[in-house]
């Protein structure tokens, strides 16, 4: 049986995909773009279709993110506009990029290979902060400063090159720091079809130095429109799948607003290590694609659709499963999760 | 893809990006239609037990 064009079983997927997706991205403040290319590819969707739909559902999943934060996230509307002009560059480069990779037959495997390095690198980053986490527990350290700046983050935002941008939330940036790393979050947005919200956000912070609470905002904000422009881009040679987003949607905006409700009654420290093994399990799945590709077989395809989708099924199922459980009882008070981009 | 509509391409993209953004607001105020009904009587259900 088939509607819409797909069978019930893939529409069923999309749906309960979008939704697990949606659960993550309510509860970590992610876009989960990131998590559908990769699963279109390995659909046997074209890259270029694959690649476009995960940024429409992007743009679909920012306009839910900008109206869930519109009362409370704090947007640096000047800076959002500029970096919404040098993300829009990067994403148009980086979609030539792959049309020009498609042209060469290694547009699958260099979006590929630029996942695993990213999945799996997220994937440390979390994992690592998981452990700071337990290290801070251990000493009993209680005054963990999130306004701790790494020293390269310092020296970047150190840079006087004119012309310099004041910001709303106060300082000022140079707009050369602006286009660099907004131009390089686009590039990497165009090149393998993720929001960005993951890298963006980060380099707001870090790079130009805003605080906290704006660069959650002015991420979203700017991510909005990027998400718009790439959908646009992709759309102009029809490689969006109109219902697959939709689909996917549908799922991913009841998720959000479950995944958003669960950071009020979920320890983050609980769910941090789980969901960075989820992109390192997400990488290796990616990894074994790849491979699988590259050896001619598809005897690992049905490993790596278990990791890549399994291991983001699991931390979903994980969040709903502590929610239904907290409802059940009174431990609720929980700490909100830290994270926030798209 | 929107591929029915024999329009230019960049009209097709602009409708694509405006189905998505109808989509998305009219799923957010749909749920959020559902949570406010559902979420008394979930409460109602809970007490009751």
């Amino acid at each position: 049986m088939e509607i819409l064009g797909l069978s019930l079983t893939l529409l069923v997927l999309f749906v309960s995909f979008g939704f697990m997706v949606g659960v993550l991205f309510g509860f970590f403040g992610m876009g989960g773009s990131f998590l559908i290319t990769p699963t279109l590819l390995l659909l046997d969707y074209p890259a270029s279709v694959a690649i476009g739909s995960g940024l429409a559902f992007y743009f679909g999943t920012s306009v839910i993110a900008v109206l869930k934060h519109y009362d409370v996230g704090q947007v640096d509307y000047k800076l959002g506009a500029i970096l919404f002009v040098v993300l829009s560059i990067g994403i148009e480069l980086g979609s030539r990029l792959v049309f020009g990779l498609e042209a060469l037959g290694v547009a699958n495997l260099v979006t590929g290979v630029a996942y695993v390095v990213l999945l799996g690198g997220i994937g440390a980053l979390f994992l690592r902060r998981a452990a700071n986490l337990e290290d801070e527990d251990d000493t009993g350290d209680e005054d963990v400063d999130d306004d701790d700046i790494p020293a390269i983050g310092q020296k970047i935002q150190s840079y006087t090159v004119p012309p310099m941008i004041s910001l709303t939330s106060g300082g000022r940036a140079s707009l050369w720091t602006i286009s660099g790393a907004g131009g390089s979050v686009g590039l990497v947005s165009g090149l393998i079809g993720v929001g960005g919200g993951f890298i963006r956000m980060p380099a707001i912070y870090y790079l130009i130095g805003t605080p906290l609470t704006a660069a959650v905002g002015t991420s979203l904000f700017a991510g909005l429109f990027s998400g718009a422009f790439g959908t646009f881009t992709y759309g102009m040679s029809g490689s969006v799948d109109l219902t697959v987003v939709s689909l996917l949607l549908v799922g991913s905006a009841l998720g959000a607003r479950i995944g958003s409700a669960a950071t009020t009654i979920v320890e983050e420290d609980d769910v941090i290590v789980y969901f960075g093994l989820m992109m390192v399990l997400a990488s290796l799945g990616i990894g074994l694609s790849e491979l699988a590709n590259w050896l001619g077989t598809s005897a690992l395809d049905l490993v790596s659709v278990f990791l890549l989708v399994g291991s983001s099924f699991a931390v979903a199922l994980m969040i709903l499963y502590q929610v239904v459980k907290t409802a059940g009882g009174d431990d609720a008070g929980a700490q909100p999760a830290a994270d926030g981009g798209d | 893809m929107i591929e029915s509509v024999a329009l230019p391409a960049p009209i097709q993209a602009t409708l694509l990006v405006g189905v998505i953004l109808v989509q998305a607001v009219a799923l957010y105020a749909g749920y959020g239609v559902l949570e406010r009904v559902a979420t008394p009587l979930i409460e109602t259900i809970t007490d009751a037990r």
